[in-house]
């Protein structure tokens, strides 16, 4: 087990290898810092002094990817490729545009992040396998077909008319919780209740129907079949039996999802006011700050990884027949 | 000197768009003669929601088409001037459906107004007067002069008269499509039923459709035996149906945008009618020229790590999983961003605002498809190792056939109702996601009008009081039924191709 961790989590250094390539041909190769430099200044104040500053304050003034006129290792640590995006890999995420540190500014809003993402994705998946378990319960009846088409529908609604709507009925008409805004500690709850169930409603209709082919594609199986012939009731052959035999393709979409809850959603975040990463990206963004939208990259394919990690370690203890060598 | 009044634009979006529906088509025609194929699609064909869901799709794509004529105006001399040498073109690029609808483009007000409103939303300094009030419009129920109290009855007089006109289209379509019917089964030795056409009409009664539909499934063999056509019959009903609806509903809407905004004006006074209906088009583009771009991607790489396997199908794994860890927006907002500046910094690029706008359309297009290919090179990867096994493939390397030639001639065609089925199954999502990212910022460029503009211009609209609902409703009801019924199509599409619902 622990041999195979390892030797998963040395697989992952290629890929991420390759997604600060890509990050860096994106970021450097498509705009050079000259082009960043004139957009950062504005058409006005452009002259090759004031590039040559903001290049030289920033660490933009090395070559890209290969120092020549250094020697040695220094080849290629003297480089704008080693500087800015090899050192991510040790947590150094370098400054935002406005000064301010990005890895303590991470810290700081992947707490927010997670008190809305973590209790979201809990309930909603709760949520998905009950209404799933009913409607395959109730199969091939009118109501199994009423929920589908519920699930369809629900699908085909925009999320950000689930979030505008919900902000608009909940806080607005009803004057339930307030619109937005963000506290911490027990104070949060009343802020945190809308954007958590308006991402449950969300999710709602695409993940119900999924769940619902994977237990519908279990239930016509022999061992199934066998239950009831034993006598097994329909509520124990779906919850004993069917529920832990479909856990496996379930938890190949979920599990992957739960390191990048630290993520946060982009959407909920920044309409609601939640000074978490999501909204961190989304003014980063706006803002055309492009160290803090590198630095999201690098930790979001970290935290798929360790998703893909999780995976499979997941499967052994949902499964004993898979073991992982 | 002659010339025509406009100069024709074609913008790259609007080339490929069509381009995309020739190839469609050809698709289709391939389709047609090839057994399994024409048979599923058959399936789909009797599906009443499908049909229904098709009509709609049909409709959205029509609006879409004749928003993909572009043009640009000639500019008149002015008077007492002399003809010019060279013919100037204005600058701004209209299209088709700009000119059907340029009641709505052209009249456009101050602010808010709400739907069939005769006045401005919010109160303003009267004209000649120190109150204030709520000002006449423009355009809007100018026509009632100061008949005010007439405004329902002219309302519902217009309603009617657009129903009745829509009606009428509609009765003509249908004996058009009854006397096309009758021509292509005329002489044909099948069942009466078949035969006779009148039963499709608009008058059956629903039982009786059923009960046709049930002997159409029985007689669905010999049918096909005779005509080499699965029969239409449950299906064109449920079309036929969806069509008067739709009719009726142009007809109201034309009726009634004749004389007022029917849905509102936003705070610029724009019609919203005239935004969802141009939103429409942008929708479309972003949901079929991203399959376009993924596509021949995903094929080439899915099939080629799949047949050759070893060095290649380990790199062509490691660039799809590595393109799979970067998060999805993050990614686009990315190379977003850096295309925004490309096309900042190259302004000499583009002759017109509107060819700016469908650049950044395009790039967004190419972004998400190459964001989005890694899921269908997967499965199809998968598809072909299954394939590569199998005995014919086998038999045909045996006798020496060329890798290239076994690609194409047997693993290709083999693959067909994968990608058909790709190309269906992608779109909606990516109507929904272009909303989201120019929420964000990283979608369309603002100029272009699209859903996800009009909602991020609208998005403070319900917070004011008393609130400004109708631009919000109308984006997203336009939205919910382009969706709504490409997702239902999906569904019978997949449905009809499962091998295991064929049994």
């Amino acid at each position: 087990m622990l041999a195979y961790i390892i030797r998963r989590l040395s697989y992952a250094v290629p890929i991420l290898l390759g997604v600060n390539l890509i990050t860096f041909v994106l970021f450097f190769v498509v705009n050079s810092p000259d082009d960043m430099a004139r957009m950062q200044l504005g058409i006005k104040r452009v002259t090759p002094e004031a590039i040559q500053k903001w290049k030289a304050e920033r660490g933009y003034d090395q070559p890209l990817i290969w120092n020549a006129a250094a020697t040695g290792t220094s080849h290629l640590t003297k480089t704008v490729f080693f500087n800015k995006s090899m050192r991510m890999f040790a947590g150094d995420f370098g400054r935002a545009d406005d000064g301010r540190d990005i890895a303590s500014e991470i810290k700081n809003r992947a707490g927010p992040s997670l008190a809305i993402a973590l209790p979201t994705f809990i309930l909603g998946l709760g949520v998905a396998i009950a209404f799933a378990l009913l409607l395959v319960f109730f199969r091939a009846t009118r109501l199994d077909f009423f929920g589908v088409v519920l699930c369809v529908a629900m699908m085909s609604v925009s999320g950000l008319f689930y979030i505008i709507g919900g902000q608009w009925l909940v806080a607005k008409v009803w004057h339930w919780v307030p619109i937005s805004g963000y506290a911490t500690g027990l104070t949060a709850a009343k802020f945190l209740v809308l954007p958590v169930l308006i991402g449950v409603i969300a999710g709602l209709g695409a993940s119900a129907r999924w769940y619902r082919t994977i237990f519908l594609e279990e239930i016509t199986r022999d061992y199934v079949r066998t239950a009831r012939a034993k006598g097994v009731s329909e509520s124990a052959v779906l919850f004993r039996h069917v529920l832990r035999n479909a856990m496996i393709p379930i938890l190949t979409g979920v599990v992957a999802v739960i390191p990048t809850l630290f993520m946060g959603s982009l959407l909920t975040e920044s309409f609601f006011g939640i000074p978490g990463l999501g909204s961190y990206t989304i003014e980063a963004i706006n803002a055309q700050d492009f160290a803090v939208v590198r630095a999201m990259v690098f930790i979001g394919s970290v935290l798929y990884i360790l998703g893909l990690l999780a995976t499979d370690i997941s499967y052994t203890l949902a499964d004993p027949r898979v073991s992982l060598q | 000197m002659m010339s025509l009044p406009f100069q024709v634009v074609v913008l790259w979006s609007d080339a490929l768009f069509f381009g995309l529906i020739a190839a469609v088509a050809l698709l289709g025609m391939w389709a047609q003669r090839q057994a399994p194929l024409r048979k599923s699609w058959a399936r789909v064909a009797t599906d009443q929601v499908a049909m229904v869901s098709a009509t709609i799709l049909a409709a959205f794509l029509l609006v879409g088409v004749l928003d993909s004529l572009h043009y640009r105006a000639r500019l008149d001399a002015s008077p007492g001037q002399a003809e010019p040498q060279k013919i100037n073109y204005a600058v701004e690029v209209n299209s088709l459906l700009d000119v059907l609808l340029a009641p709505l483009r052209l009249h456009s007000e101050k602010t808010y107004s709400a739907p069939l409103a005769t006045h401005l939303f919010s109160k303003e300094p009267l004209p000649g007067s120190i109150e204030r009030g709520f000002p006449r419009l423009a355009w809007g129920g100018s026509h009632l002069g100061s008949a005010l109290a007439h405004q329902t009855i002219d309302i519902v007089q217009r309603c009617v008269l657009g129903a009745a006109g829509g009606l009428l289209l509609w009765l003509g379509v249908v004996s058009l499509m009854r006397l096309r019917f009758r021509r292509q089964h005329r002489g044909l030795e099948t069942s009466a039923k078949f035969e006779n056409p009148a039963k499709v009409g608009a008058g059956d009664t629903l039982q009786r459709f059923e009960s046709d539909r049930r002997e159409c499934r029985a007689d669905r063999r010999k049918c096909r035996a005779v005509s080499g056509k699965p029969p239409r019959k449950a299906a064109s009903h449920a079309t036929l149906i969806t069509l008067l609806v739709l009719f009726l509903f142009t007809g109201i809407t034309i009726a009634l945008g004749s004389g007022y905004h029917v849905l509102g004006t936003d705070k610029v006074g724009q019609d919203v009618l005239y935004l969802s209906l141009k939103s429409i088009r942008t929708g479309l583009l972003i949901g079929s020229l991203t399959t376009l771009v993924m596509l021949p991607v995903a094929v080439l790489l899915g099939i080629l790590a799949g047949y050759l396997g070893g060095w290649v199908d380990d790199a062509i794994q490691y660039l799809y999983t590595t393109l799979n860890s970067i998060p999805g927006v993050l990614l686009i907002a990315a190379a977003v961003l850096m295309m925004q500046v490309v096309i900042d910094t190259h302004p000499d690029w583009f002759a017109t605002s509107a060819e700016r706008a469908d650049a950044r359309l395009l790039a967004l297009c190419l972004i998400l498809g190459m964001t989005s290919w890694t899921g269908l090179a997967r499965l199809l990867r998968g598809e072909t190792l299954k394939l590569r096994e199998l005995e014919f493939v086998q038999a045909a390397r045996a006798f020496g056939v060329s890798h290239v030639a076994i690609m194409q001639r047997h693993i290709l065609p083999n693959l067909m109702h994968i990608v058909l089925i790709a190309l269906v199954m992608d779109f909606s999502s990516l109507v929904l996601a272009e909303a989201v990212l120019s929420y964000v910022g990283v979608g369309v460029d603002p100029a272009t009008i699209s859903f996800g503009t009009m909602i991020n211009a609208a998005r403070m609209e319900l917070a004011r009081d008393p609130m400004v609902w109708w631009s919000l409703a109308a984006a997203f009801t336009f939205m919910f039924i382009l969706v709504l019924a490409a997702n239902l199509f999906t569904d019978a599409v997949r449905d009809a191709f499962d091998p295991r619902a064929a049994a």
